[in-house]
């Protein structure tokens, strides 16, 4: 039985560039898959071509059961769709932009009136309902956004990067909107370049480079993966550091790095937070002393790296130059000439 | 999914939008009342139509031709407005949303079209003071106004059509204007097409653009005296080839604009 989102062999071209060289996923009913991967990586694309909006060059894709290619007009009236850039109207009001929508999504005018109120309650912008949207701030508009998307309470949801660009308030704010989401049952599919992003909300996890999926499973199995937790430490003394290496080369399980510059030693290790504190004595009675020290869990900036050979690091950069990001252009690879390592 | 509902949500939205950034309206008008200034009293004097070279026959004769190129403008305001809707992602919005696929422009040239009718009745005031008249009954020069508006809806549908295809809203409005301007003045808009060099005036008479101009002109009674019409088919029956050539526009471009909509978007 295929998810409310599947997809089998997605390809999508533009000119001599792949988007999407075979991708496949599957969503079950009411969970969150995140789709994660730097600028780019065919996300965006992806998302496109399961919303409707992009016709794959191959492939199936499947939505609430329907089948995205054959009835698009179906699969639209059980969709929301929640865009990396806030698609709504700033000279209309909030309230008149829900309305807007809820009408398209051919309800009547009274039931899309009723709608619009009970969402701006929701969103917490009863306040401003009746401002145009252009006076709303980043957080504001991205909250209307999404409630657009939720005008029909549609039982699968897309959301394509929906905290780019908000301050962390903001993003922890969406974040709690999110949770509330799925605990009523949608579906969600969600494309981040944030790892965090993805660890916090998401049961299961897509990383995609170059339009293929390179790794999936949940978050602790893709940490898993890279290796497990390591003891961090940073001492305070250039000098210290070759004793320091002795006592970490006693309790770890591999290679101790050491970073000259910075003075920070890490050593891959099994055992915990007994293990911590037992280093910690070992250094103390040394006379060994630290700046920190810290058990460290791989973050999927770990995990990421050792999957793809790089950082995610088009990130920063592409956040300058967003509008472009919605065209084809967006989904050049970044930087075509490295290779997936591993 | 209904067609006419959808387009017209689009069309009441567009509307609000028009209510709430005026300057649009004040800028689309600003130009036309220069062109009546301009050439009611800078080159008026020297420009001769048909037998007569008195000022008054060319300010009458004038008007049709300067209504006639501001509805024609319609085109850059419908490029640029959906131009910028791509931009926005409000197409994007749009296209997920299980409403009718042509209901986007529908409601956007409709919208475009009330802009344009009043701008014509602010022109037509100002026209009215600078001694423009009418000589014709109030059913002919209402029709006279009812062929413009269907030429300003026609052009508004080749502006969807550049606001579609274009990267940016500042594209849709140069994209959308320039090809205007020859479009508009080798014609018989603001001279008697009579006195252009063979070549000119052959295109001149086949232009859609003269089409709707002679045929407002004559439903105006503003024809001015001793005026040869030209032996051009178009010429001869403005009406027709006016209407003709409108609905003709509609159905290519409505066409191709739906088409291009509904693929390439985004």
């Amino acid at each position: 039985m295929p998810g409310a989102i599947h997809a089998e062999g997605l390809v999508k071209t533009f000119g001599d560039v792949r988007a999407l060289d075979g991708v496949d996923l599957d969503v079950p009913e009411g969970t969150v898959l995140g789709l994660l991967g730097p600028n780019g990586a065919g996300k965006t694309t992806a998302v496109r071509c399961l919303t409707t909006l992009l016709r794959p060059d191959s492939g199936k894709a499947l939505v609430a059961g329907v089948d995205v290619l054959k009835h698009p007009d179906a699969v639209r009236r059980s969709i929301g769709l929640s865009g990396q850039f806030a698609a709504v109207d700033e000279y209309l009001t909030g309230r008149e932009n829900l309305q807007m929508v809820g009408q398209l999504y051919q309800m009547r005018s009274k039931a899309a009136k009723v709608r619009a109120t009970e969402l701006l309650e929701q969103f917490n912008l009863a306040d401003a309902a009746d401002r145009p949207a252009k006076t709303y701030s980043g957080g504001m508009r991205r909250r209307l956004d999404l409630a657009a998307a939720l005008v029909v309470s549609p039982p699968v949801m897309f959301m394509d990067e929906p905290t780019t660009g908000l301050d962390p308030r903001n993003r922890q704010q969406l974040w709690e909107v999110i949770r509330q989401l799925v605990l009523g049952g949608t579906t969600l599919l969600l494309t981040t370049q944030y790892l965090e992003e993805a660890d916090h909300l998401a049961h299961d996890i897509a990383v995609v480079d170059h339009g293929r999926v390179i790794a999936k499973g949940t978050s602790d199995q893709l940490k898993a993966r890279t290796g497990g937790e390591r003891v961090e430490v940073v001492v305070h003394e250039r000098e210290h550091i070759a004793t320091a290496v002795e006592v970490l080369r006693g309790f770890g399980k591999g290679e101790v790095t050491v970073e000259e510059h910075t003075r920070r030693l890490t050593v891959p290790v099994a055992g915990g937070a007994r293990l911590l504190a037992e280093v910690i004595r070992e250094l103390d009675i040394r006379g060994i002393e630290m700046d920190d020290v810290g058990l460290r869990r791989p973050t999927l900036d770990d995990v990421f790296l050792s999957l793809t050979g790089h950082v995610a690091e088009t990130a920063a950069r592409d956040e300058q130059d967003e509008p472009d990001e919605q065209d084809e252009q967006d989904e050049s690879p970044a930087d075509a000439g490295k290779e997936a390592v591993k | 999914m209904s067609a006419t509902s959808d387009s017209l949500v689009i069309a009441r939205r567009n509307l609000i939008r028009m209510g709430r950034i005026p300057e649009m309206l004040v800028f689309g008008l600003i130009q036309p009342i220069m062109f009546v200034v301009l050439f009611t009293y800078v080159f008026g004097g020297s420009i001769q139509v048909g037998a007569s070279n008195s000022t008054q026959a060319y300010r009458e004769f004038l008007m049709a031709g300067i209504f006639a190129q501001t509805v024609t403008f319609a085109t850059a305001g419908a490029g640029a407005g959906i131009a910028d809707d791509m931009h926005k992602g409000l197409i994007d919005r749009f296209r997920s949303l299980p409403m009718a696929r042509g209901a986007v422009l529908t409601g956007r040239t409709l919208a475009d079209l009330v802009q344009t009718a009043l701008t014509l009745v602010v022109l037509a005031v100002v026209a009215l003071v600078v001694g423009w008249r009418t000589h014709e009954n109030l059913g002919k020069v209402l029709a006279g106004f009812g062929v413009l508006l269907l030429l300003g809806y026609a052009f508004s549908w080749i502006g969807a059509l550049i606001g579609l295809s274009v990267r940016t809203p500042e594209a849709a409005t140069s994209g959308g204007l320039i090809w205007l301007f020859p479009l508009t003045f080798i014609s018989n808009a603001f001279v008697d097409a009579n006195q252009m060099p063979a070549f000119l005036r052959h295109i001149a008479e086949w232009n859609p653009f003269s089409a709707t101009v002679q045929a407002s002109r004559e439903l105006f009674g503003n024809l001015p005296p001793g005026f040869e019409t030209p032996d051009a088919w178009p010429m001869q029956h403005p009406v027709w080839a006016s209407l003709i050539w409108s609905v003709v526009i509609i159905l290519v471009f409505r066409t191709l604009a739906v088409r291009k909509y509904r693929r390439a978007a985004g």
